[in-house]
């Protein structure tokens, strides 16, 4: 079948059902071709298939489970395989309160994960140390990590996690293939004495 | 028969007489002072006397005083539970502000283990025989302990937090 | 291999070195966790295994140790809460409800009778709430993963009984000095009542998924059995202690909140293993729903919510603005300039993992001067390596799951 016929008999079946399908990119669409940017392919493609890795330490992560749950699916994201190793993950789900004592725990799996890698700092505690502004309580992951988006509340409700996602699938659709090997991305991980 | 709380402090006053003192009656818990030294026998006759029997141990903490005089600067309580007859007691064992030390009795109670190395964690008392005393909540490499009232809460380290805009500084410019 | 793993020194190594197994195999470390995803919390154990079989366990914690404790010392007593909530978060309102009810025992406040069933029918609830996580969660961990799916729905319609109540999901914050900060909506009288007539339904679905269920009776039947002498001297309490055949429940034993009004058994198990631990918490279900039937039933007419305490309730809103006694009960208050005694209290409430204990020590300002949590899982937890020991791997798991080891109210 012609490239173009296909993804004009997609966009019909996308208006006859209840199935919600990506967009394609902006392109050139003729007769057994489609042209666009590579950016654009592998932005989308990453998009929709962020394999999260949760990394619950506390209230949060039970927030969490709620989002994974049947009542908000966040497999409707393209999140459907919770991956827990650090290895096949994409993107790294901070929930709960890091201290000290886990810190460089944290660090570690963040180094694990292969590139590209985002990262979520689901909640008050993960984002700046919440209410604990204590002695044992690292004040925010960025201390330690990159981070990417940053989900506020204290929990966040289920609603604001997906927003989160969301919010995280924006960036990785619009970044460069090129990003993770520019000048710009090796000073910001040298910053963190990431290597 | 109910286990009466006068029962309690004849038994124990016929027997350590001096050693355990101010009995009385906080609320819903009778409570009394022991000496450090004799706690370990204390709480062990509570245990296996057959009339008291308090076979279980609720809880235990420790709380700091810094304003008392050195001997009694830092409390041990020890909540003690008799479930045949529901009845509760505290015990409290007063030790120095120099040399916080007291006897162990996870030996009597296995429960005691971690709730002595929380206590150590926090205050830095010694127990004494404990099979393996070291940090249980904070890091190895920390050296103060935390929940004496001299350590501050938050730690002095921390840089996006502005005490300014806390109220915690005592002029606000 | 194993060097690298451990220093040299460590006590594993040592018996690394000396056992010499006949068929040339060696004892081998594992170390599980802090952050593995069968753990549901952060708590290490490194376990040194012949095989897959576990003959030693060395659990670290404190992962998430929060300092709970100091900052009580720093925030006035009504900012403790959030404190509390957050401890064990699977069943705030349980934790919050002991909190308000240990300062009640302080102030010698009498609490109105409606507003003491409101509570008992909240921390059933979130009983009720706490249960369904532990035994769901238990039967993902042995492979089910459908149970989870289907009963975390009805977590999502407590939550709405929640929020309509006082506006939060997980982390509740509820109710004040002398019983709620605002009278329950007819709203939420109707979600409850939705809730019992669909809830028992869906409970018993689940229970015949696993009860009889011979996958489910070969993982935890005889699975990290501990006798009831053994739970005691670890100072294990709640659904784990009456799992071993001890039937110890606050609630019975100490009634707060007018738990003596209401009729209910307190179900025990036999031999404490995970089976056991799995039927009690499930029995455990249907008798707070029925006590949240009886609470219903026997509610008092009227809207009490709350003790006339004018030194320690925040007056409404409307009259802070407009009546001269309100403002100055809400400065003081607000303040912390009320009266509070000094002395000493110890109040249980029955939690949803075991006693639950609030020790509060007062010096007469409007913070605490020391504030210790009892806190169940941390004081049970330390028998786990012994009820590991000879278990597989696998099994670890299930019962690590089954104990219902909450890393917030472990670490504090």
């Amino acid at each position: 079948m012609k490239f173009g016929c296909l993804i004009s008999e997609i966009q019909y079946i996308m208006s006859n059902s209840k199935v919600n399908m990506v967009e394609p990119p902006e392109g050139v669409v003729g007769e057994g071709f489609f042209a666009t940017k590579l950016n654009d392919v592998v932005g989308m493609a990453r998009a929709n298939s962020l394999w999260p890795l949760p990394f619950a330490t506390s209230c949060c992560g039970i927030e969490f489970m709620a989002t994974m749950a049947s009542h908000y699916d966040l497999a409707r994201f393209g999140s459907e395989r919770v991956s827990f190793s650090p290895r096949q993950a994409d993107m790294l789900m901070v929930m709960g309160t890091i201290s000290k004592k886990m810190a460089p725990i944290l660090r570690q799996v963040y180094e694990q994960m292969a590139e590209p890698r985002w990262v979520i700092a689901v909640g008050a505690c993960a984002s700046s140390g919440g209410i604990f502004d204590t002695y044992s309580v690292l004040q925010g992951i960025d201390k330690v990590i990159p981070v990417d988006v940053y989900v506020s509340g204290c929990p966040p409700r289920p609603e604001q996690i997906v927003d989160g996602v969301m919010k995280l699938q924006e960036l990785v659709k619009s970044e460069s293939v090129r990003r993770r090997s520019s000048p710009e991305y090796q000073q910001l991980l040298a910053s963190y004495n990431i290597k | 028969m109910a286990l009466e709380t006068i029962q309690i402090q004849e038994k124990l006053n016929q027997i350590f007489g001096e050693n355990v003192s101010n009995y009385n009656q906080e609320k819903d818990i009778f409570s009394f002072e022991v000496t450090a030294d004799t706690i370990t026998s204390v709480i062990l006759f509570l245990k296996n006397d057959p009339e008291l029997r308090f076979h279980f141990l609720t809880d235990l903490c420790g709380v700091h005083y810094p304003d008392n005089e050195v001997n009694r600067q830092f409390v041990v309580v020890y909540h003690l539970h008799n479930w045949y007859e529901n009845k509760r007691i505290k015990i409290k064992a007063f030790i120095s502000g120099e040399n916080p030390q007291i006897n162990t009795i996870s030996n009597i109670f296995l429960s005691s283990n971690w709730m002595e190395r929380e206590t150590f964690d926090f205050y830095g008392i010694d127990f004494i025989g404990h099979p393996q005393l070291k940090r249980i909540l904070n890091m190895d490499e920390m050296i103060s302990f935390p929940m004496r009232k001299e350590f501050p809460m938050e730690d002095s380290g921390r840089t996006d937090k502005d005490d300014r805009f806390f109220g915690r500084t005592t002029d606000n410019y | 291999m194993s060097e690298l793993l451990l220093p040299p020194e460590h006590r594993y190594a040592k018996r690394i070195k000396e056992q010499q197994n006949e068929d040339g195999s060696e004892l081998s470390i594992l170390n599980l966790g802090p952050t593995h995803p069968a753990t549901h919390g952060i708590f290490q154990n490194i376990l040194l295994m012949d095989g897959e079989r576990i003959l030693e366990a060395e659990p670290t914690i404190g992962y998430i140790h929060r300092a709970f404790e100091k900052i009580a010392e720093n925030r006035p007593f009504y900012q403790v809460t959030p404190l509390t909530d957050r401890m064990n978060y699977c069943s705030s309102p349980i934790n919050n409800m002991g909190w308000w009810m240990t300062l009640e025992k302080l102030l010698d406040i009498e609490v109105p009778k409606r507003a003491q069933y409101l509570r008992v029918i909240v921390m059933e609830l979130a009983r009720i709430a706490d249960h369904i996580i532990c035994n769901s969660i238990l039967g993902v961990d042995t492979g089910a993963y459908t149970g989870f799916l289907y009963v975390f729905q009805f977590r999502e319609k407590i939550y709405e009984i929640y929020e309509e109540i006082c506006g939060a999901r997980l982390t509740t914050n509820m109710g004040r000095i002398g019983g709620f900060e605002r009278d329950w909506s007819p709203e939420a009288f109707k979600k409850l009542d939705i809730f019992l007539a669909e809830f028992p339904a869906a409970w018993q679905e689940f229970e015949n998924l696993f009860v009889r269920n011979r996958i489910f009776i070969d993982r935890t039947v005889n699975v990290g059995a501990i006798s009831a002498e053994k739970a005691m001297a670890y100072g294990f309490t709640g659904p784990n202690l009456r799992g071993s055949g001890v039937d110890y429940d606050v609630r019975v034993a100490q009634p707060y909140s007018s738990y003596e009004d209401f009729d209910f058994i307190v179900p025990v198990g036999k031999s404490g293993d995970t089976y056991d631990r799995f039927c009690v918490r499930n029995a455990e279900v249907w008798e707070s729903l029925s006590i949240i039937r009886q609470a219903l039933d026997k509610m008092p007419e009227g809207n009490d919510f709350h003790a006339d305490v004018p030194d320690y309730y925040l007056p409404p809103k409307e009259d802070v603005y407009t009546s001269m006694e309100s403002l100055i009960y809400h400065f003081k208050i607000v303040m912390g300039e009320v009266p509070v005694p000094v002395a000493e209290i110890y109040h249980p409430v029955e939690g949803g993992n075991g006693e639950l204990g609030f020790y509060l020590v007062t010096d007469g300002s409007r913070t605490a001067y020391r504030l210790h949590f009892r806190r169940p899982c941390f004081i049970y937890y330390q028998a786990y390596p012994e009820m590991i020991k000879g278990a597989l791997l696998s099994d670890a798991i299930v019962i690590l799951s089954s104990l219902n080891v909450i890393a917030g109210e472990l670490d504090a």
